[in-house]
């Protein structure tokens, strides 16, 4: 009972307020007119600054997604397959970084990337180039950056877990029948790797996705996420209806998303 | 079924004697660390052969079959097949198939797609593919469950898939790690000798690792015993039980009396026992099946044989014989299998041959 009681007050009970504020409006005194209508759902497909964000936003999880699965599945089965006694050393170091400060993460990319950041110094050290690079910092590109050094070890995590399930007699066995590495691989062992790759990028997806504050930091104005957007609207803007009708959405697209994520590991998973 | 498979199941019937040898493992060692698990063994496995490796857990059995597989390096020594070294190439080079201990089926392909294996990585025509995958299905009797994942069938099942994903290939020789070792008695029993009727029908060598010295005495042509990493003894079952080479073999395979007996001119004294035998002087050990001991009436003629009186000390009936627990005094103590005694016994007068007490050499102990 109690977990069912905390799930009510703490998560289902604010969801379904934000859901009601969804319909509701701002009056020009700036109180809450709480009266239903479907105006703000109308307003977000209507102004196109929301839903181009709001595809720019997918377009940057997507991204981030795609590389922390680059960067993260190889690392796995590397670490699961051939580092043989360094294995748990290599586990802590890829975990450490989750125990540093988001924020000193993201700060430390802003060192790293700023037009007098130790890359551009650099860069001008050995005279690649004359002037800094501007794209670097406050660009959709320093988002992506900095959200797949920061998601990586979630692509990495559940990709690993799984990994580490494969009973290693089924690659005897595939080398057994003649399989080269290279076809084990790509016919048992990534197959079977599936459900974590899967766990994997929709922990980057929705995790990059929701992500307000590297946008913030590091995005500059063509960076800035649908994050960013609600932020604003719950604060200096002060239209909660409209905040909470893009939350709405965003919940129910990341819901779904998680949907079919689910299916497709219990559609992989044979043990 | 071709003549050359005909031909192969004629020569098996002939007792081993006259085959090629197929595989030869000389001084092969391994070591892993300071724990030395296997000590120069050397082994030839002849073409169309069973061979059993027999062995305690913590032998170096499933080393030894691993070695031959590729999924270990030998410390010294080496593996030929043929002309061919083995040892040196990777396990997807040998022509050599495995049944694995837990038949490692792959879980995310259907029981078609794991006999197919093999024949696809190897790139055959796919009309090819098909007809060699419902051929070995057939032979396993599983042409049914071809569509079915792996985890939807039983043990059993699984076993036959595992057996038919191997043999498909052709290999020249196929390893079996305990593969009915998961199974239950009675399914056990049954695959035995569906495996070795397969075995014959197929005709090609088996090596095959167990604990269980029974099974190992139904299936095999020959029985490889491995004691602590090292050969025990290599022979046919009827030579190893009936002329066990160590006092370890005569007591793993079968239950046997060991006599600590003393030579003197001709003559073995053990307790009460005397009996002649043409040996040196000095201390000897024999090995005496209980069914080589007979029940004889007080008032018989002696017939030759080495007779000693006994105090029974326990008396079991097992259906079609019975094992009889006898104190022959000086702290001889003998057990024999009698077919029937008719009653309960106090006193009795025992009986065997001289030749039956096979002398045997001592197992040291190792570590």
């Amino acid at each position: 009972m109690p977990p069912l009681a905390w799930v009510t007050v703490f998560l289902l009970m604010p969801y379904l307020l934000m859901f009601c504020y969804s319909f509701w409006s701002v009056s020009e005194s700036q109180t809450i007119v709480h009266s239903w209508s479907l105006a703000n759902y109308g307003q977000l497909l209507r102004v196109d600054v929301y839903w181009q964000t709001l595809l720019r936003s997918m377009w940057i999880a997507g991204r981030v997604t795609i590389f922390s699965l680059v960067l993260g599945y190889p690392l796995a089965y590397f670490l699961s397959f051939y580092a043989g006694k360094k294995k748990d050393l290599l586990y802590q170091l890829v975990i450490i970084p989750l125990w540093v400060s988001y924020l000193v993460r993201a700060y430390a990319w802003k060192t790293i990337l700023g037009s007098d950041g130790v890359l551009n110094t650099l860069l001008q050290y050995v005279h690649l180039t004359k002037h800094p690079l501007e794209f670097l910092l406050y660009s959709p590109f320093a988002v992506v950056l900095t959200l797949t050094h920061i998601y990586t070890p979630f692509a990495f995590l559940p990709i690993y877990a799984a990994l580490e399930h494969i009973p290693r007699n089924l690659v005897e066995g595939s080398h057994d029948l003649g399989a080269t590495p290279g076809q084990t691989f790509w016919k048992v062992i990534f197959p079977l790797s599936i459900p974590g790759v899967v766990a994997g990028a929709t922990f980057a997806f929705v995790l990059s996705l929701g992500d307000f504050l590297a946008p913030l930091l590091l995005g500059g104005p063509s960076g800035i996420m649908i994050s960013n957007i609600v932020v604003s609207l719950f604060g200096a803007a002060y239209n909660w209806p409209l905040g909470a009708a893009i939350s709405f959405c965003m919940l129910l697209l990341v819901v779904s998303l998680l949907f079919f994520s689910e299916r497709l590991e219990k559609k992989w998973s044979f043990s | 079924m071709s003549t050359s498979e005909i031909a192969m199941t004629t020569t098996l019937t002939a007792d081993g004697a006259g085959r090629a040898t197929l595989l030869s493992i000389r001084s092969v060692a391994k070591c892993f660390g300071k724990n030395v698990v296997l000590r120069d063994i050397s082994l030839d496995v002849a073409e169309g052969e069973f061979l059993t490796v027999l062995g305690e857990s913590g032998s170096g059995k499933t080393t030894l079959l691993r070695i031959i597989a590729g999924f270990e390096t030998a410390s010294a020594g080496e593996v030929w097949m043929g002309e061919e070294r083995l040892d040196r190439q990777p396990p997807y080079r040998r022509r050599v198939n495995t049944v694995f201990q837990h038949y490692a089926l792959f879980p995310h392909l259907t029981v078609e797609q794991n006999v197919a294996y093999g024949l696809r990585v190897a790139k055959r025509p796919e009309a090819e593919i098909a007809s060699r995958v419902a051929e070995a299905l057939a032979k396993v009797r599983m042409s049914a469950h071809a569509k079915s994942k792996p985890a939807k069938i039983s043990g059993g099942q699984q076993q036959r898939i595992a057996l038919a994903r191997a043999l498909v290939n052709r290999p020249r020789l196929l390893l079996l790690d305990e593969p009915l070792s998961a199974l239950d008695a009675n399914l056990r029993r049954q695959m035995q000798v569906e495996l070795k009727s397969l075995q014959r029908e197929v005709g090609i060598s088996f090596i095959f690792v167990t604990h269980d010295q029974e099974e190992a005495m139904v299936m095999s042509d020959r029985i490889a015993l491995l004691r602590s990493g090292e050969l025990e003894q290599v022979a046919t079952p009827r030579e190893i039980y009936g002329r066990p080479a160590t006092a370890y073999a005569a007591q793993f395979i079968g239950h046997t009396n060991l006599l600590k007996g003393e030579v003197r001119g001709g003559i073995v004294r053990c307790g009460s026992l005397t009996w002649p035998a043409a040996l040196p002087d000095g201390p000897a050990l024999f090995s005496l099946r209980p069914e080589n001991i007979r029940l004889v009436a007080d008032n018989s003629a002696k017939d030759g044989g080495v007779r000693v009186r006994g105090r029974v000390l326990q008396q079991a009936f097992h259906g079609a014989t019975e094992l009889i627990r006898a104190d022959c005094g000086d702290g001889l103590v003998l057990v024999v299998r009698t077919p029937g005694s008719g009653g309960t016994l106090n006193e009795v007068e025992l009986e065997f041959n001289s030749a039956d007490a096979v002398l045997v050499r001592e197992s040291p102990e190792r570590i």
